[in-house]
């Protein structure tokens, strides 16, 4: 927020959404599907990154938002026969309802004892999925029919299962989620979340209530992560309870920490680096996941503000 | 009619009375030093005050109406700043953002109109800092971080400003700045400083209250403050004895 001058900010956001855009073009088939899924989570990660980087609240248990949003569309569709807009909505929906509730628990606590709570908050969402597999599918979870993955405007119709249109629905949710995000961090509620951050106390002593600003985070993080994950299940056709497992809590906070927490693009830079690593590594080796680690520990290291916050810290002060 | 009373307010710390049945009342537009030696409990006093803890017993009365158990941040949003005695700046923000805070604060109270921007500049212009507005707060000297600390709480637009030591740290020439500054601030605000350095005080305050054991010892004016032997005994014993 140093020295901000929104042309150039906007600008370069504008710019890597055009770059993506060109890239479906260019893409092979392999890599466009890699880009589809990174982009769908690369959303997950900028709604992690929004509570965990701007207002410094770590949370482990952020599986259970995007899992909410992942079984919210997947079981509407899968038993009521929802269409694709509308079981999208449930699922940005299920996780905004769950982060208020989860968030109106745990901000009781701070520091270590909200990382156990969220955590536990989401094992327990977890061990539910197991519980009532009749209906989720358990551990196997369920697959959606390609039928079912179909949206008719009209008398127009876009498949979901077609490359293309993945593609495309991948990066047309990133963008919204991207430009949002800059909006909020740049509003005056996001200067509050990183005051937060910075210096609770003496937000407090400037008159803001700061347990209904980290709420509000948190829920406008939910459900950021719950549209990442309802889009998951309605573009990749699978859900299962292994999205909801502790390690995909842990995944966004991996990614964040790679790419740069706290800065709007880090998280799409994260989590591309990190699926292109293991990518890479896993074509030369079995041991691939060794590789991985070495790769995140010289990272740490080396720079660990994340790629592109050490970037703003020693080149470009103006990155948002 | 007083802008501020307490009654009987005490906080207990495990058997330590910190602040021990004060029965205190400050008129609106006086500025009133507090004074008294290390450990008096004039800290935890103005604490109470503003709301950063809460009294074990007694009351606090704020324009007429009853606070004591008001959190902080409503009590600032009623006009009651607080600035903090050890620098608590946002240091990984601007100038701008840190005097941004208080403002955006007011305009969405309703308290003040206009844009953020010409707010905190027209604050920081008043306190001397508008040339460094993009400067990181923590790469400000420590003058201009006390500095911007009471920009800070300009910015809240207070009726009452409560400032803990505000002139720690700052050198000579920028005291007398900083004298000037506050008494432009009681024109439309009340102060209620704590303060050590006798000098300020005397210069600055209307009335002086002197604290001693978590209780007040002596209330009066600067001269008749100057003249009282039990407060020369308590807290300037050493200038006579």
């Amino acid at each position: 927020m140093r020295d901000a001058s929104p042309a150039k900010t906007y600008a370069l956001h504008v710019g890597v959404i055009a770059l993506l855009f060109v890239l479906n073009f260019i893409l092979p088939d392999y890599h466009q599907g890699l880009f589809a899924r990174i982009m769908a989570l690369a959303v997950f990660a900028t709604g992690y990154n929004l509570l965990f980087g701007y207002v410094g609240l770590l949370s482990l248990g952020h599986a259970m938002f995007f899992s909410a949003g992942l079984y919210g569309a997947g079981l509407t569709v899968y038993h009521l026969g929802w269409g694709v807009p509308e079981a999208f909505v449930a699922g940005v929906a299920c996780g905004a309802l769950l982060a208020l509730v989860i968030g109106l628990l745990a901000l009781r606590t701070s520091g270590v004892a909200f990382m156990i709570v969220t955590m536990m908050f989401a094992q327990v969402f977890y061990l539910l999925i197991l519980y009532f597999a009749a209906w989720t599918g358990g551990d196997q979870g369920l697959v959606i029919q390609q039928a079912s993955r179909v949206i008719s405007i009209g008398g127009a119709s876009l498949d979901l299962t077609n490359p293309a249109v993945r593609y495309m629905s991948a990066l047309a949710l990133f963008s919204v989620v991207l430009l949002v995000t800059l909006a909020v961090v740049r509003s005056r509620f996001g200067r509050v979340l990183v005051a937060i951050r910075e210096n609770e106390e003496r937000t407090k002593m400037l008159g803001y209530d700061t347990v209904a600003n980290k709420l509000a985070a948190v829920v406008t993080s939910g459900a950021i992560c719950a549209a990442s994950g309802a889009a998951y299940a309605l573009l990749f056709g699978y859900i299962g309870s292994s999205f909801a497992s502790v390690q995909y809590s842990i995944l966004p906070l991996l990614w964040v920490l790679l790419g740069g927490a706290a800065t709007t693009l880090g998280p799409l830079v994260g989590t591309l680096f990190m699926y292109y690593v293991t990518d890479i590594t896993s074509g030369f080796t079995s041991a691939y996941l060794l590789i991985v680690g070495v790769a995140l520990i010289l990272l740490v290291l080396f720079a660990p503000k994340g790629i592109l916050g050490s970037i703003r810290q020693r080149w470009l002060g103006w990155l948002p | 009619m007083p802008l501020l009373t307490t009654k009987g307010l005490s906080r207990h710390f495990g058997g330590l009375r910190a602040v021990d049945g004060v029965d205190f009342a400050l008129m609106p537009g006086e500025i009133r030093a507090i004074i008294g030696p290390n450990g008096a409990g004039k800290t935890t006093f103005v604490s109470l005050l503003s709301g950063r803890i809460r009294p074990s017993s007694g009351m606090i009365v704020f324009d007429g109406a009853d606070i004591t158990t008001m959190p902080a941040y409503r009590r600032v949003r009623l006009g009651v700043a607080y600035t903090f005695q050890i620098t608590s700046i946002f240091a990984n923000l601007t100038a701008f953002d840190n005097v941004a805070l208080p403002v955006q604060r007011t305009l969405t109270d309703g308290r003040s109109k206009g844009q953020v921007r010409s707010g905190v500049m027209a604050a920081l212009e008043r306190t001397g800092l508008a040339d460094r507005a993009g400067t990181l707060a923590g790469h400000l000297s420590y003058g201009h971080q006390r500095l911007l600390e009471v920009a800070m709480g300009l910015a809240l637009k207070p009726r009452l400003l409560i400032l803990d030591e505000p002139t720690q740290g700052l050198a000579d020439s920028e005291i007398d700045n900083f004298i000037t500054l506050v008494r432009e601030i009681a024109k439309d605000a009340t102060v209620l400083l704590i303060e050590h350095n006798m000098p300020v005080v005397m210069q600055l305050a209307d009335r002086i209250t002197v604290f001693n054991s978590g209780k007040i010892l002596a209330e009066g004016t600067p001269e008749q403050i100057r003249a009282n032997a039990e407060v020369q005994d308590a807290y300037l014993g050493a200038t006579h004895g």
